[in-house]
């Protein structure tokens, strides 16, 4: 047996994973965290009285909250290898990274352990998030001329 | 009306991250940072201001939103302060999130020990 036919083995053995079925799960379940999030919106605003901007960020500290209490209980991984990027792409996913390897981190110690460890995972969105928005709003002020 | 936009833009997000999980070899750490910096990009072109009117939380729960708040923050930061403002605004909008992610999870730290 050649290397091809043998990587044509190794293929047919494979898992195979469904695709399709995979992205619409994620539309589903990330379609459904979009509702969701924006009924808790609308309820925040007309109970509390409040603006759009304050009850979607109140919104998201809710979603936060949530997702860390529900990483902590230990169902939170399961949901998410479930949910495919239905749970990771909404902000679910990024409190999901920040609690789990806090909270797997912190037997190492409070300095090496969980302080070294805290954003592992979230560490390059807060990165790359705030390198390309600096440079984007220094080329908006440059298109502006201000 | 609203509420379908909520889904479908939400629900669209997700299936782009899901495809592009898929067929390359980016893990979830690259699909997350990849749609920050689209967040930003978009706002950057207006798109994103656009897409918030439309859907509302259906846009504003995407992780590109942290994006576009971080460079709406550094806008605003920039047309009060100047430069500086840039560096005292970047985070003002999305500080939130960071802040609301770090006290949540030091606070589950504090009650839990992880599953195994």
């Amino acid at each position: 047996m050649n290397k091809d036919e043998y990587q044509k083995l190794v293929k047919k053995h494979e898992p195979q994973e469904n695709k399709l079925e995979n992205s619409i799960v994620a539309f589903l379940i990330g379609g459904s965290i979009g509702l969701i999030v924006e009924g808790l919106i609308q309820v925040i605003m007309n109970i509390f009285n409040l603006t759009r901007e304050i009850a979607s960020t109140w919104t998201c500290l809710i979603v936060i909250f949530m997702a860390s209490l529900f990483t902590a209980l230990g169902f939170f991984d399961e949901w998410m290898t479930k949910a495919k990027a239905g749970l990771l792409l909404p902000t679910t996913g990024f409190a999901h990274s920040v609690s789990s390897s806090a909270l797997d981190y912190k037997k190492e110690g409070l300095i090496t352990g969980l302080g070294s460890n805290f954003f592992k995972l979230a560490g390059s969105v807060i990165l790359y998030g705030i390198l390309s928005a600096f440079i984007l709003v220094i080329v908006k002020v440059i298109i502006l001329g201000k | 009306m609203i509420f379908i936009w909520a889904f479908v833009v939400a629900g669209l997000f997700c299936m782009i991250g899901q495809i592009i999980l898929d067929n390359t070899k980016f893990t979830p750490g690259h699909i997350t940072t990849l749609f920050t910096v689209i967040g930003a990009l978009l706002g950057f072109l207006g798109i994103y201001d656009k897409l918030i009117k439309l859907a509302g939380g259906g846009a504003s729960t995407i992780i590109s939103n942290f994006g576009y708040l971080l460079y709406k923050g550094g806008i605003e930061g920039y047309l009060e302060d100047g430069i500086l403002g840039i560096f005292t605004g970047l985070l003002t909008k999305g500080g939130a999130a960071i802040v609301g992610a770090v006290v949540f999870a030091a606070l589950m730290t504090l009650f839990f020990r992880p599953k195994d």
